[in-house]
């Protein structure tokens, strides 16, 4: 058995890798939750936002944090203009459409990608990346630390926009009742817009935290999605608070599964809690609220 | 001093009007009846594809020195053309791509990169008795199928592994033996578990005590748990096998969480002897060991072909030389051919023996496909640089063994 050190370690690590995933499952989620549309350009997406910090840092030396505030209103511009220029003329109304839509998109992109940059793992070159805080005896990473506080910032900032805010109360109306909302006024397509574009700012941030400490290459989006998907449904469908907590779940989770059974067979934990909730509560931990 | 310049610039502009030609013109080049055909296939795009870019540099590199020096002597002068096939890092496609290349008449086949990519190419060629040189492929039953036109250039996997063992008990020995306690970690594809097995057997027997065997995926999204494992073990020794960003991603989290062992001994080592991983993470490149394929670094040639790789924007990696060198003696097998004829080819090929361009290996000669005189070289990273570190007769240092904190 290993000491207790180790174990804390390995929670802590859990929790901050955690956040981030939350913050990915965040996109997917509202997305989800607002359009019923389940967004296979994630990644890809994902992949396209990384590529910008990297492209900001190795081209033109800004830092990765700095570069957020450059990259989320981009990637937020981006996802506005592909589901309101894209994904919804291309839908015509019909769900099972936009599932091929986003699709093709992820496919599109992933070899824009490919064709642009070849398919060379890239990193940063930052010394952040090596820094630690020393807590007692624990050595915490500084970018990881980073990213949970960052990433628990972002869902915080997101459930105030939902609640408090014209845009999110729009945002739910139509999540509730799409003519309802239509009716007393609300441009529907806009709001699609606007959620998709949110889903895209959150990508986005979790770019930034991971590049410090991550790779990248045109699939390497694809290595979060999965564990995304897991996490919508262990949270609910649709919520915030479950796409949080799921996250938080999931991190710690792999980070134990890892230890425990070694890295390869780690994914089992992550993949018998996806099938655990389907069977016993197929809502999700929040889901019957949403 | 322009009677001296004159005619060699006449002779640049001559050779690259004949280069320009080759691009854009290859049927007057038909016409003249002379240039030979040689496939050169490498996974250009797909996974591999920073290594089959590579691989095709080098091959290119080769036939530009060869055609600049007169072409193929014995032939009359002919030129080598290249006709080229991106396996697209898909076992299925190298073999249809073969399929191609045959189709275009090539009299011989270069190339490959992954043992699943060479597998079926060599495979597809075997049935049109297309000589087929593989490069870098290294799973030992590559030339262990019985096919007469294939033969392996590099050392097998078994060859490297043999080596890196003796070379490990030599260096600990050396050092008066630091090392006792190993910890492997190893991606857990064909490639990593393969390796991982042969090592749980052999270094016991060569007084190593294995603490640990840690395998990942590839690919991995985070080291931290291994880390966390290497150092609540504490082992004198990490044995890495892994590709190249799950490599860069272990060094650089035990540089993070201040994991120092005596050393990192990388056997094929993903990343351990690329200099684009020295450039980037120079701190966590310090110091990195490993048993690979690797130019001789005495022979001037191989400090020239690193210039002219990093002029053509990349950086220098063992598949440019390796396929120089292939190459090299492909166009020396045609010659002594005499003929770009496919059985003749084959019969030098296994009865006769060659230069090993810029490789290390001497005099090559191949006993059932395989080349006898191949061996990897052991590199460490110093100073922000790949030196050899042994056998003796390359060795450029001396190796950095136990690593001083």
């Amino acid at each position: 058995m290993y000491a207790p050190q180790i174990l804390i370690e390995a929670a802590l690590n859990g929790l901050m890798t955690g956040a981030v995933y939350a913050l990915i499952a965040l996109g997917l989620t509202l997305v989800y939750g607002v359009l019923h549309i389940i967004n296979f350009a994630h990644g890809a997406l994902l992949t396209v936002a990384m590529f910008a910090v990297w492209g900001a840092f190795a081209l033109v030396h800004v830092d990765p944090y700095v570069a957020m505030i450059a990259i989320v209103p981009l990637m937020f511009g981006l996802g506005y203009g592909l589901q309101r220029f894209v994904i919804g003329p291309a839908s015509h109304g019909n769900d099972n459409n936009v599932l091929l839509v986003t699709l093709g998109l992820s496919i599109v992109l992933e070899n824009g990608l490919l064709a642009l940059f070849t398919s060379d793992t890239r990193a940063l070159d930052s010394d952040a990346a090596l820094q630690v805080i020393e807590l007692g005896p624990l050595l915490l990473s500084t970018p990881r630390v980073i990213g949970f506080v960052a990433a628990l910032a972002v869902t915080g900032l997101l459930w105030l926009l939902l609640n408090r805010t014209d845009t999110g109360r729009a945002i739910r109306a139509v999540a509730r009742e799409k003519l309802g909302a239509r009716l007393v006024g609300i441009e529907v397509d806009h709001v699609y817009a606007v959620t998709f574009g949110l889903g895209c700012a959150c990508l986005a941030v979790a770019a930034c935290l991971l590049m410090p400490t991550y790779y990248v290459n045109p699939r390497s989006g694809a290595a979060f999605v999965l564990v995304a998907f897991t996490i919508v449904v262990l949270g609910g469908m649709g919520s915030i608070a479950g796409a949080l907590v799921g996250g938080l779940i999931i991190g710690v989770v792999e980070s134990f599964s890892g230890l425990l059974l070694g890295d390869s067979l780690g994914q089992i934990g992550i993949f018998l809690i996806f099938i655990l909730v389907l069977l016993v509560r197929p809502a999700g931990l929040f889901g019957a609220r949403a | 001093m322009t009677s001296i310049l004159a005619p060699s610039r006449r002779a640049v502009l001559r050779t690259g009007l004949a280069a320009t030609s080759l691009v854009a013109m290859p049927a007057i080049l038909r016409a003249q009846g002379a240039a030979v055909k040689l496939g050169i296939i490498q996974p250009v795009t797909g996974a591999l594809a920073n290594d089959g870019d590579l691989g095709k540099l080098g091959a290119e590199l080769a036939v530009q020195d060869i055609n600049a020096a007169g072409g193929l002597k014995a032939l009359g002068g002919a030129k080598l053309e290249i006709v080229f096939a991106d396996s697209r890092s898909n076992p299925e496609t190298a073999a249809q791509e073969t399929e191609r290349l045959n189709g275009e008449g090539v009299a011989a086949i270069v190339g490959g990169f992954g043992s699943g990519l060479c597998a079926t190419a060599s495979q597809a060629a075997s049935r049109y008795d297309l000589p087929y040189l593989i490069d870098v492929g290294v799973a030992d039953q590559l030339t262990k199928r019985g096919l007469k036109n294939t033969f392996r250039f590099s050392p097998s996997f078994g060859m490297v592994t043999k080596n890196a063992l003796e070379r490990l008990v030599a260096l600990n020995d050396a050092a008066g033996k630091p090392a006792r306690t190993v910890v492997i970690v190893h991606e857990d594809g064909l490639f990593g578990s393969g390796l991982a097995k042969l090592l749980q057997t052999e270094l016991p027997k060569l007084g190593f005590e294995i603490l640990e065997t840690i395998a990942h995926p590839s690919p991995a999204r985070d080291m931290a748990n291994v880390v966390l494992r290497i150092r609540s073990l504490q082992p004198d020794l990490v044995i890495p096998s892994n590709y190249y960003g799950e490599f860069v991603l272990l060094a650089r989290t035990m540089l993070q969480q201040r994991v120092r062992p005596k050393g990192i001994y990388a056997i094929l080592g993903g990343g351990a002897s690329s200099l684009r991983f020295v450039k980037e993470f120079p701190q966590a490149a310090e110091g990195v060991m490993d048993c690979n394929h690797w130019p001789d670094p005495k022979n001037p040639l191989t400090a020239e072909l690193r210039k002219r790789t990093e002029a053509a924007g990349r950086a220098f990696a063992y598949n440019v030389p390796m396929n120089y060198s292939a190459v090299r003696l492909m166009a020396e097998a045609i010659e002594k051919a005499g003929a770009p004829d496919r059985q003749k080819i084959i019969e030098a090929l296994s009865t006769q023996s060659f230069g090993s361009g810029v490789m290390p290996y001497g005099q090559s000669k191949f006993d059932t496909g395989q080349n006898t005189s191949a061996m990897p070289l052991n590199t460490q990273v110093q100073g922000g640089d790949v030196k050899v570190i042994a056998p003796e007769a390359f060795a450029e240092a001396k190796a950095n063994f136990p690593l001083k904190a």
